[in-house]
């Protein structure tokens, strides 16, 4: 079993997603430490983007921020590094495919397993594209995340079959960002997902509250909050790590009970 | 051999969400492309409604002119609302509405497809969004206004550069939220597959037509055809016909802004290199960590930092060459064009014209035929400001 998939034994997960390089790579560098320390289970890390299609307005300028502070996959890399001389806590990397592609597939996947990475998400590498790096990410041992949307439907088994660490459940139409309405329909995807494998499900997009972590907890096997964190880091920039170690808690908490 | 490819370029790199949607179009698509009752309807609208065949034209004086090659103008510039875009978006939105689906969305750069868009959704009674670049919106105001009246919602893109490849970003958003009613109309032979077959087949009656004229009027291929390229429809649709008739050249011509050795050009092929965005894999211009660099042109339509799959393919094999041309030598040719032939060309279209310029005095005794692919009186008011005049639209 990867460490991705160990993670989720015996709890429901929280997966927080912070922006790499968001103010700055020192900020970064700190949250990932903290947030581990308040109780996150795993650590998604994004490389920003120029173009980020699959992100909402908040992550958005999130990658603007960070590329505009000097942000580079190298300079991830080498943060990664450091981090992990301090917690052990699996770390994935979210990137759309194009910087994977320039970077070189191959340099790319040896760089994130010298440097303790434990899985990547790719956002616009659907499961038709997928052999741009299963294998290479399987000979490097880094779990490949699959995603699974509301529109999937007849794909949910195929993607399934083949998914590796745990399975993205999209929540809802759209991009990234905070909603105050999520579909409870995510649950039949997740169920259809259970009848083939017992790969754990995380849902993601548009969550924020306590209240809709508890509730779609109860779904799924973790919950994933990208924007809502993001948005406390562009209210306080370089002063962002308690108040985000306070969300993270309290999101933390209110899925804790589940066991 | 993967769906949608072409060599090592293509593909479908789009999120999840979205698979759905391009798998439902290329269904529709490989159902309808063989359908009498689709490809007359489709005819009919072509032959009377954007008043195909173009003509092809002897440009004489300029021919004269310039002293070598007989140069001809495929008149995509006569269609109705002025450029070879109708062809793509006639096909796409028949094809929506026979899906079913009541909104088409869709991305403009000049503003050219947009109203395209626009125009055909008026007839056919669907619902309207466009999404344009602030930056465009400014340049391009007449269209946006021109896309209003004719009923479509404008949404000015204020993300990123604020040009083309940003409003393809935002479409792309709307989309993904919205698909049930939505068709994506998408204006060039880019994105994820089917979209550069679909836009290349709805385009290539401008090669066959250029050839069945061409052969009328002179007995022969012609030697060379030149077109410009930003995503590559109206290049791709004029060379399509060509691609296996060895003998006849195949030139796009991109736009190299204030040229190629600058920050300041879109010349994916002179300073691309292979990528994936947008749904597919091509030549980007783009930094060493993948990062799609802001591109500029003084042609909105041609201010793209990518080329559609199928040129990529193209260009590798050596089937087709592609040239840089600055902001300056377009604007020459569009002028030049306007005083020799009476024919003000769209800027766009004016960075092939600059190029046959070049061409013809070497090439005696041959034939050039360029796709005139747009007219230019959306940009009178932007080449008058280039000059430094300041004129009231």
């Amino acid at each position: 079993m990867s460490k991705i998939t160990e993670a989720f034994k015996g709890k429901k997960a929280f997966i927080p997603f912070i922006t790499g390089g968001d103010p700055d790579i020192d900020t970064t560098e700190k949250l990932i430490i903290a947030m581990a320390q308040a109780g996150a289970d795993l650590i998604e890390i994004g490389i920003p983007f120029s173009d980020p299609v699959a992100e909402g307005t908040v992550i958005q300028e999130a990658n603007q921020r960070a590329l505009e502070a000097g942000c580079t996959t190298d300079v991830l890399f080498d943060m990664v590094q450091r981090v992990r001389l301090k917690t052990d806590v699996p770390l994935l990397f979210m990137t759309y495919l194009n910087p994977v592609y320039t970077y070189g597939k191959e340099n790319f996947l040896s760089r994130c397993a010298e440097c303790g990475i434990d899985g990547i998400i790719v956002p616009d590498m659907p499961f038709e594209e997928k052999d741009e790096l299963d294998t290479l990410c399987m000979n490097y041992k880094i779990d490949l995340i699959s995603m699974l949307a509301p529109t999937s439907e007849e794909r949910i088994a195929l993607i399934a079959k083949e998914a590796t660490g745990f399975i993205y459940c999209v929540s809802s139409l759209g991009v990234t960002g905070v909603r105050s309405n999520i579909s409870a329909e995510i649950g039949h995807t997740i169920d259809k997902v259970r009848k083939i494998t017992d790969i754990p499900c995380a849902i993601g997009f548009g969550i924020s509250t306590p209240q809709q972590a508890k509730s779609l907890a109860e779904l799924s096997d973790g919950i994933i909050v990208g924007s809502a964190i993001v948005k406390l880091i562009a209210k306080y920039g370089r002063d962002c790590v308690e108040p985000v170690i306070e969300y993270v808690e309290s999101m933390k908490n209110a899925i804790e009970h589940f066991k | 051999m993967k769906k949608g490819r072409f060599g090592n370029y293509g593909g479908q790199y789009i999120p999840e969400t979205l698979m759905k949607a391009v798998q439902e179009i290329e269904e529709a698509y490989e159902f309808f492309k063989n359908d009498p009752d689709f490809i007359n309807e489709l005819d009919s609208l072509l032959k009377n409604y954007a008043g195909r065949p173009s003509l092809l034209y002897y440009a004489e004086k300029m021919t004269r002119n310039l002293g070598g090659a007989k140069i001809y103008l495929k008149r995509e510039d006569l269609n109705h609302t002025g450029s070879h875009k109708i062809n793509n978006v006639l096909g796409q939105v028949l094809l929506a509405r026979r899906m079913g689906k009541t909104r088409v969305i869709a991305e403009t750069g000049a503003g050219q497809h947009g109203v395209a868009t626009a125009t055909v959704a008026a007839l056919l009674d669907m619902e309207c969004e466009i999404f344009m670049g602030r930056e465009d919106t400014e340049r391009q105001a007449l269209n946006v206004f021109r896309m209003e009246l004719l009923g479509a919602k404008v949404h000015p893109v204020t993300s990123g550069t604020m040009t083309l490849k940003d409003a393809v970003n935002e479409t792309m958003r709307e989309w993904s939220s919205r698909m049930k009613d939505t068709f994506y109309v998408l204006g060039s032979v880019m994105g994820p597959h089917p979209f550069p077959t679909i836009v290349r087949d709805f385009q290539k009656i401008i090669g066959k037509e250029i050839k069945e004229q061409i052969l009328f009027a002179e007995g022969k291929l012609p030697d060379v055809v030149i077109a410009c390229v930003g995503g590559g429809s109206n290049a791709m649709g004029a060379f399509y016909e060509f691609i296996n008739d060895s003998s006849v050249k195949l030139i796009g011509c991109e736009a190299a802004g204030l040229g190629i050795n600058t920050s300041k050009n879109a010349a994916t092929i002179a300073n691309g290199t292979v990528g994936v965005f947008h749904g597919m894999k091509s030549y980007f211009c783009q930094d060493l960590y993948g990062q799609i660099s802001p591109v500029y042109s003084i042609s909105a339509g041609l201010d793209y930092p990518g080329i559609g799959p199928e040129h990529a393919q193209l260009y590798d094999t050596g089937r087709a060459q592609y040239v840089p041309v600055t902001d300056d030598e377009a604007v020459n040719a569009f002028e030049y064009l306007s005083r020799t032939e009476g024919i003000i060309p769209a800027i766009e279209s004016a960075h092939a014209v600059a190029h046959a310029m070049k061409l013809a005095p070497l090439l005696k005794d041959q034939i050039i035929v360029v796709n005139l692919s747009g007219r230019g009186d959306k940009d009178v008011a932007s080449i008058a400001r280039y000059k430094g005049v300041s004129v009231y639209e």
